[in-house]
């Protein structure tokens, strides 16, 4: 049983406490700090990088925790030890999924690694929607709950835009400086106004039409996807910019969106009641999340469909139906079904090369990553995926040895289709 | 005018280069780099120009090591497992599968169904450099350890994941006096196993297969296992005579599309690339600042030292010390003031029982009839065997030399680090006993031989490439992680252009910050101690004492002879002797020493048994798990709950006249914890409930073939053989249900599964292919809710014989739950019965802890055994936890067996006669969490805490040292 005794983030600190975020999205986060911001938390995203976070971790943790868990306690240790920042004045925020992965256990890591370092003093945050750690001084209020899901949504289309323009833009850089000036305004907007759906979808299409201006030439390039475990998947700090890596080679990247993590967690809600009976008082609240917030996913693949230039998403229903055909929807540790369902659907979608990323000795991914590339294959036997792991002392010449590998064969099949 | 074109392979040890014009090969090269990746591959072009002299050519690179020459050159470059896929296809299409072994690359290539190329991953061991530190361990050159190999009897298992940990095995081995006909035969078939478990991966191997890369091509004894192992024959396994240039002629045929530009042009290219380097930001401060920090440092160290007595002079009594380590056996003779006679220092080159006789008669020469032997004792891996094979006096455990040779040098010693050739030994002395032991685990080896490997690849003796250490003006950080790992590291390091004095100073660096933050797990060096004495071989590489004392901080002490002091120790503690019963002269010159090996029939393990036969007709026999190889009639044997448990499950006898047929269990991961239940579920509706067997190494092996996912733990990966073995009976259903959530025992804050217990039916689904032609089944289960099961299991099992009603099913299942109940019941009562007949007859006992499936004989190898044999009665976690109360820790406690681990931890604390020794499983993400919580809820309670990482290792040598310190710091302690 846990000890509860861990210091609380009150009411009091809430005044004057820094709260350090470690970054994972950037876009996405930053959008999530300026509604924070307006909400009275002095929230700082923490957008450091560099090997010592790496070793800062290992110092702090055990070694044979995931790498992410290295790394998110790497950086919020390296930002506390740095001296910027007031230890008596400074709280540490985390997300909490509360699952049968190791992950659920970030929020303790950090505070035996404060403990090590005699900063027990620091409050650390457990950000989760299942009322695992109350803190008087941090609460979700319904109003924030709803700006957050916007949060995510333009995180999303954002995301997946520059994604769409980058390979292909003329003026190297049009696409992030476009992103970077949206994300600017729409942190205001959420910060300051309040959410009217209408405005909302109004943005959307904005957004969409100022990426479909910038100027682009339109060669064949061969579309990777990456999906893998939450933060490996998205993190530059934790795939050693893996994005980046894959631009640079030529290739288009396409990211399945954080929306479609949140609603994998919930839709995990409503399968824990259809399977074991669980859940019996929240069953009907979740099954209306879900259906909300898929219908704000399927409202902005509609408007990106309509205005024509980009290509819209998937509808999570159908992922949740793809899934259904490899793999039960019953296996929800880590990303679970959803990580094999990407991976049908990407592939379904035109886009067979597929990079699994996961750190080394991921758990649930032995399962429904390196444990399904079997029957993926079969099913789809032009699918061309590399499963890279990623860890502290994994070297970046080995993992880009074999994205190398996955690309050459990208090269190959498409140098096949189009004959 | 035809094309020429030039590919160049430049791999992790050798670089390959080749010259065609057109389709012909007009000039080809193979030779070593010693990692001076650029210089060797500017020798090989002019090389090459002086012998072909042409004007104008196009070039393509490929291999890992020539990604980052071709980058920095702006040569094309092609990645090498394509390149190979496309030369195989061009040149012999009828190819189904390729197979290429590299310097530390494994790559596999499928034509059939789609072309699939895999490589292994980060974590992978068994490729041309693994052969090569094997040979270095058997002390034998490659070519004599292949011809070796093609005349062994038998194969012993080996780990294939790691090099590290393949030592681990073998070490023992050569210690017992295997022969290195078979280990070698054996390390080649790690080598074809590691390749099917990484690579292949369930996909069947069939059709022709082609071997290429160096390994393949040069070691007949290697082609051989592949041979048997994938059933192949002359006309399906091709071994063609381009094996080691087909990636450079992959590159080659690329050039084709290759600008083409001048060889003057291609060397300036490369030379440029050098010069245009850029040093990598990633680097450590000097370890000497100045000449003065260095020369106070050399005399500080000069200080701790020992007299020394020339033994062909001395005249008195003398005692022997012998320390028979992993790698080398040391020896040390001291006089009566405790001065140095006589040392020795040296490889035990796979076989110490020589090494020592010759050493012996030396002394005993040395000797003459001025000085006797008064006593004699032996310590380390080979303890056993040298104590029978020469009679000496007594064996001690290594913690107790060490610790009692320290002392010498340092009275109030509080914390003593060794870095040996293996191993990492640290233990904390708190009021003059051992406080806590701190192993390295056999993964993550950062210890000696790992820098002799490295200055051996770059062509240095350990020695200089130590000396150049000193030098750095900015050693390379290389992290702190293992062996694997840090080989790519230096790669790219040397890549980056770090010197070789950057790169021995960094490896020093990683090997200290490996010893104090991954072994001792210390945050701050304050932690270890003030008055720290550091020894082992590694010592006295001063570039690695530099490093640990600034990593520290603070000055610490290396006595003179650090390499010598388990051996010293040793000796000190045999002056409590006054009459030796070691060999004499005249005995030892009729000493002779044979060995056999032999498997054992004691028992389902067959355990691999060495025995030794000597002289005087006595025998030794090691390999043994247990006290039954030894042909001795066992004193009666201490109540085990790890066999309780197993003869448990084996109780339960299928039905054979049940009416609706048989159904079939795989015994491993959670059907270890729930045999009872569905065992009566499926019993009480008329199956006859077939378990699969207890597994041995041939489960794992038969089930290898099919095994995705290289990197997950052991007791998963068993798994494969046990549902092979189901099908292997005909069984045509089985049932392994996916269970999230398990038994709710109300000790934790939730009660999952970790999810690879959870999920591992849906694996096998997707890897197994059997198990599609017949009825497997693997329902989720809310294993707390009877309801739930049965509207889950009812289509289920309809599906198999409707006539099964629900009712039938709902009554099934509450009587299950009674028996399950009753198993848990009768295993707590057998718990307390084990403590209470431990009380009654003054033994210790200790918590086996781990989880249910750890008590499988092939998984826990026997370790239960091992601890009985010492005196302990073994009683589970299980067993025990109802004992204490429910244990609160610091992290989040969300796994029902996890927190069975705390509270018997609990139980431990709460008991004087209670030890915990915690089984953690290799690649277990989850005991990351729990094995720091059971550390510290063991040493605030004033508890040792020992943990032992098992995976498919079959050493127990490693396992009985540590638990005979555990005895020794308890006796102490006392």
């Amino acid at each position: 049983m846990q000890d509860k005794s861990f210091v609380p983030f009150t009411e009091d600190m809430k005044k004057d406490y820094t709260i350090l975020v470690p970054n994972m999205l950037p876009i996405h986060f930053k959008l999530l700090i300026s509604l924070f911001r307006s909400h009275g938390y002095n929230v700082e995203l923490l957008e450091t990088d560099g090997p010592q976070i790496a070793e800062t971790g290992l110092k702090y943790t055990h070694n044979d925790t995931c790498y992410p868990a290295i790394l998110v306690v790497g950086q919020m240790m390296d930002a506390l030890l740095s001296g910027k920042y007031d230890v008596n004045k400074t709280a540490l925020i985390m997300f909490q999924t509360g699952g049968g992965c190791r992950a659920s256990n970030y929020i303790s890591l950090i505070r035996k690694a404060l403990k090590k370092a005699g900063m027990e003093q620091v409050p650390v945050i457990s950000l989760n929607f299942y009322g695992m750690e109350s803190h008087p001084g941090f609460k979700l209020t319904p109003k924030m709950l709803h700006s957050m899901i916007y949060a995510v949504c333009y995180g999303d289309l954002i995301m997946s835009l520059v994604n769409q323009v980058r390979p292909y833009e003329l003026n190297k850089g049009d696409a992030e400086a476009l992103a970077d000036r949206w994300t600017a305004r729409l942190g205001a907007e959420l910060a300051n106004e309040k959410i009217r759906y209408r405005r909302v979808k109004d943005n959307y299409r904005a957004i969409i039409a100022d990426f479909a201006k910038i100027p682009m030439n339109r060669t064949e390039k061969p579309k990777v996807g990456i999906v893998g475990e939450i933060f490996v998947k998205y993190s530059p700090l934790a795939n050693n910019d893996l994005e980046r890596f894959l631009i640079s080679e030529g290739a288009e990247v396409v990211v399945p969106g954080l929306i479609d993590f949140c609603l994998y967690c919930i839709y995990n809600s409503i399968i824990d009641y259809k399977l074991y009976g669980k859940n019996k008082k929240t069953y009907l609240v979740w099954k209306f999340a879900y259906r909300f917030f898929s219908n704000k996913k399927s409202d902005i693949s509609q408007l990106i469909k309509e205005e024509g230039t980009f290509e819209g998403w998937t509808e999570f229903d159908r992922i949740t139906d793809i899934a259904s055909t490899v793999i039960s929807l019953a296996v929800k540790m880590g990303e679970g079904w959803l990580l094999t369902s990407e991976m049908v659907e990407l592939a379904e979608s035109g886009c067979a090369n597929i990079v699994c990323t996961q750190p080394f000795g991921c758990l649930p991914n032995h399962i429904c990553g390196k444990g399904m590339m079997k029957p993926l294959k079969e099913l789809m036997p032009d699918i061309n995926i590399v499963a890279i792991d990623y860890d502290a002392g994994a070297s970046r010449v080995n993992q880009e040895n074999r994205l190398k590998l996955m690309l050459s064969n990208a090269k190959r099949i498409m140098a096949q289709n189009s004959k | 005018m035809a094309k020429y074109k030039l590919g160049i392979d430049i791999g992790s040890t050798t670089a390959k280069l080749v010259l065609m014009e057109d389709n012909r090969i007009i000039y080809q090269k193979y030779q070593r780099h010693l990692s001076r990746v650029r210089q060797t591959t500017l020798e090989m072009i002019k090389e090459m120009q002086n012998e072909v002299n042409i004007s104008k050519l196009a070039v393509t690179l490929s291999g890992s090591a020539g990604l980052g020459v071709a980058n920095g050159a702006g040569i094309d470059f092609i990645q090498e497992v394509y390149a190979t896929g496309e030369v195989v296809y061009k040149l012999a299409p009828d190819t189904n599968v390729v197979i290429e072994l590299g310097g530390e690359d494994a790559k596999v290539i499928f034509y059939d169904g789609g072309v699939d190329e895999r490589m292994n991953g980060t974590c992978a061991g068994g490729t041309g450099a693994f052969i090569d530190q094997m040979a270095v361990l058997l002390d034998m050159t490659v070519n004599e350890m292949d011809a070796a190999s093609l005349e062994a009897q038998q194969i012993y298992p080996i780990a294939s994941r790691c090099g590290v940990f393949a030592k681990t095995d073998i070490q023992p081995l050569l210690n017992q006096g295997a022969k290195k006909a078979d280990i070698a035969a054996s390390i080649f078939q790690a080598v074809v196993n590691q390749t099917i478990t990484g690579l292949i991966q369930g996909k069947k191997i069939s059709g022709k297969v082609m071997f290429l890369g160096g390994p393949l091509y040069y070691c007949k004894g290697l082609q051989k296992r592949f041979y048997e192992t994938l059933k192949l024959n002359e006309k399906t396994a091709v071994f063609p005579d381009y094996a080691l240039y087909s990636v450079a002629m992959g590159a080659a045929m690329h050039a084709e599309n290759s600008e083409e530009i001048t060889t003057d042009e291609l060397i300036a290219k490369l030379e440029n690339s050098a010069n245009s380097e850029t040093v990598a930001n990633d680097r450590l401060p000097a370890l000497f600042a100045s000449d003065s920090e260095y020369y106070d440092f050399i005399r500080r160290h000069g200080l701790a030292n020992v007299p020394h007595h020339d033994l062909s002079e001395y005249c008195g009594n003398a005692w022997l010390g012998i320390d028979c380590g992993s790698t080398t056996t040391k020896l040390v003779l001291i006089g009566e003031d405790k001065s140095l006679l006589y040392s020795f220092y040296s490889s035990n080159k796979g076989n110490p029982v020589e090494v020592l006789l010759s050493q012996l008669g030396e002394i005993y020469n040395l000797c003459g009839d001025r000085v006797t032997i008064c006593g004699s004792a032996v310590t380390g891996y080979g303890e056993e065997l040298i104590k029978h094979a020469f009679h000496i006096d007594e064996g001690l455990v290594e913690t107790i030399a060490h610790y009692t040779a320290a002392k010498y040098f340092q009275p109030d010693v509080d914390f003593i680090l060794d870095i040996g050739g293996q191993d990492i030994k640290c233990f904390r002395i708190k009021n003059g006993a051992i406080d806590s032991i701190m192993l390295n685990e056999a993964c993550s080896s950062g210890c000696g031989s790992f820098i002799e490997t490295f200055a051996k690849a770059m062509g240095y003796t350990i020695a200089d490439f130590a000396n150049l250490g000193l030098k750095a003006k900015a050693p390379v950080n290389l992290g702190s992680r293992c062996t694997v790992f840090m080989n790519s590291s230096v790669k790219q390091s040397q890549k980056d252009g770090a010197t070789v004095e950057d790169i021995s100073a960094g490896l020093s660096v990683s090997v200290v910050k490996n010893a104090i933050y991954k072994v001792i797990r210390a945050t701050s060096p304050e932690e270890l101690g003030k008055k720290i004495v550091v020894q082992g071989g590694t010592f006295y590489n001063d570039a690695v004492l530099r490093a640990f004392e600034k990593e520290l901080g603070a000055d610490v002490i290396r006595p003179s002879i650090a390499g010598l002091m388990g051996a010293f120790g040793a000796a000190l503690h045999a002056m409590q002797f006054e009459k030796s019963t070691i060999l004499t002269p005249s005995e030892l010159a009729f000493f002779s020493h044979t060995s056999r090996t032999t498997r054992c029939r004691g028992c389902a393990n067959q355990c691999h048994l060495t025995v030794n036969k000597f002289a005087d007709g006595k025998t030794f026999i090691s390999g043994n798990q247990c006290e039954k190889g030894l042909g001795v009639s066992a004193v009666k044997e201490l109540p085990n709950l790890y066999a309780w448990k197993r003869s448990y499950i084996e109780s339960l006898k299928p039905d054979e006249n049940a009416k609706r047929g048989k159904i079939g269990l795989p015994l491993a991961l959670s059907t270890f914890e729930f045999a009872p239940l569905w065992y009566t579920m499926f019993s009480e509706l008329g199956f006859s409930v077939h378990f699969s067997k207890l597994s041995n190494r041939a489960t794992y092996e038969r089930g290898q073939f099919t095994i995705p996912s290289d990197t997950a733990c052991y007791p998963a990966k068993i798994m494969h053989g046990h549902v092979l073995q189901l099908l292997d009976e005909g069984i045509t259903n089985i049932f392994y249900p996916g269970i999230t959530y398990n038994i709710d025992e109300h000790a934790g804050d939730n009660h999952y599964n970790c999810p690879v217990v959870a999920y591992y039916s849906e694996l096998l689904q997707g890897n197994i292919e059997e198990l599609k032609n017949i009825n497997y089944m693997y329902p989720y289960l809310d294993i707390n809710n009877q309801k739930s099961m049965v509207k889950t299991l009812l289509p289920c099992l309809q599906k198999i014989d409707r006539s099964i009603t629900k009712y039938q099913l709902a009554a099934a299942i509450r009587k299950a739950f009674v028996a399950y109940e009753n198993y848990k019941a009768q295993l707590r009562a057998e718990g307390e019965k084990a403590v209470s007949f431990a009380r009654s007859n003054g033994n210790r006992i200790m918590v086996l802890a781990g989880r249910p499936y750890h008590i499988d004989p092939e998984i826990g190898h026997g370790i239960d055994k091992l601890a009985t044999s010492l005196g302990f009665v073994v009683v589970s976690e299980d067993s025990v936890a109802h004992l204490a109360p429910v244990q609160y820790v610091k992290v989040l406690d969300q796994w029902t067996f996890h927190a069975r681990l705390y509270r018997s931890a609990r139980f431990a604390v709460e008991n004087d006669d209670v030890e915990l020794v915690q089984l953690v499983s290799f690649g277990c993400g989850v005991d990351a969490i729990t094995t720091d919580e059971v550390r510290s809820i063991l040493e605030d309670g004033g508890k040792y805490y020992t943990q032992i990482k098992i995976d498919e290792i079959t050493n127990l040598g490693a396992v009985k040292i540590r638990l005979r310190s555990l005895l020794g710091a308890l006796e102490e302690k006392k």
